[in-house]
């Protein structure tokens, strides 16, 4: 399926957002990650199944003022 | 010294980690001042994030996200969420901006970001103006600490408007309260902590001063000599000269 990875449409093989995240080199990542504007938490991403033109937003540490 | 959220800091001075020329003036820059807490923020992963948080860690102070950028208290939430899981904090910097020009804070958006942040156990920082109405607004709403701006963030102004800040500042003594945001120069710095402020934070004045470290000791210098001035009860201004040395005994010449 296709979806919006960070603004950028994808295609990935994964249903699970625990599992794009791994297709994504991301499984180690201290990354936050919200779906279609609302916030996953960590422990809810293997259960959180994604849809075709979902929206992923996947947010990393960075500097701050 | 009244503490945030159970915290004492060691020193008054927060820094922001954006905009150095390097990670190892920023590195330099948190040592040399001693800071306390650094701001940080959460952005698009793009493959620095990781090495940064790393960066992060390493400094050994206290970490406040920031929800920079939110023009909505949903957004804000959010981020404030996201923030929270990767930071490992309750802690958050509660920006809702209302303008683009000015970045100055939209009340109505902060007042509902921080009644919601509050009720599910964040430990909110908003970023407010002096407006003491506000100010109550947002403690009623479960603010336990204040971040009154100094001047537009990056601006460099200093404190824009002392009246408000000194009239907030004595409404609320029990309420710890750090200028975020205008500060240009180290003697913004003293003022702010002269005047009863608990703490400072700044991002730009330090990070782009041609010597980002030097500058961040000059700040921490002087936020410690205006905090040392306060507990010390600066004496009264008045407009006439008064002498000094005992006019008693003098000699008739």
């Amino acid at each position: 399926m296709k979806i919006e990875v960070n603004g950028e449409m994808r295609e990935i093989a994964a249903n699970t957002l625990a599992d794009a995240l791994s297709e994504l080199d991301w499984a180690e990542a201290r990354v936050a990650t919200a779906l279609n504007g609302a916030f996953v938490p960590k422990a809810a991403r293997a259960q959180t199944m994604l849809q075709d033109g979902d929206r992923l937003e996947v947010l990393a540490p960075m500097q701050g003022g | 010294m009244r503490d945030f959220y159970g915290v004492t800091l060691n020193s008054p001075l927060m820094l922001g980690t954006a905009q150095y020329p390097s990670p190892a003036v920023l590195e330099a820059a948190f040592r040399k001042s001693a800071a306390s807490v650094a701001t940080v923020s959460l952005r698009r992963e793009g493959g620095q994030g990781q090495a940064f948080w790393d960066i992060i860690r390493g400094l050994g102070v206290h970490v406040l996200p920031n929800t920079a950028g939110c023009y909505s208290a949903r957004e804000a939430i959010t981020t404030a969420h996201m923030a929270r899981e990767v930071f490992e904090t309750n802690w958050i910097k509660l920006e809702v901006i209302g303008h683009a020009d000015t970045l100055q804070p939209d009340p109505f958006g902060l007042l509902k970001a921080t009644e919601a942040l509050a009720a599910d156990g964040f430990e909110v920082f908003p970023y407010t103006t002096e407006d003491q109405v506000l100010a109550a607004r947002l403690l009623q709403a479960g603010a336990k600490v204040l971040m009154p701006w100094g001047a537009p963030i990056g601006s460099g102004l200093g404190l824009n408007n002392r009246y408000g800040l000194k009239t907030l500042r004595a409404a609320f003594p029990e309420v710890p309260m750090v200028i975020d945001a205008g500060l240009g120069l180290p003697s913004h710095a003293a003022d702010a902590m002269e005047m009863g402020f608990d703490a400072v934070l700044l991002n730009t004045a330090v990070a782009q001063a041609g010597d980002p470290v030097g500058m961040a000791r000059a700040f921490a210098l002087a936020a410690q000599a205006g905090a040392l001035a306060h507990a010390a009860d600066p004496m009264t201004p008045r407009d006439m000269a008064s002498p000094s040395t005992p006019v008693v005994g003098k000699a008739w010449l």
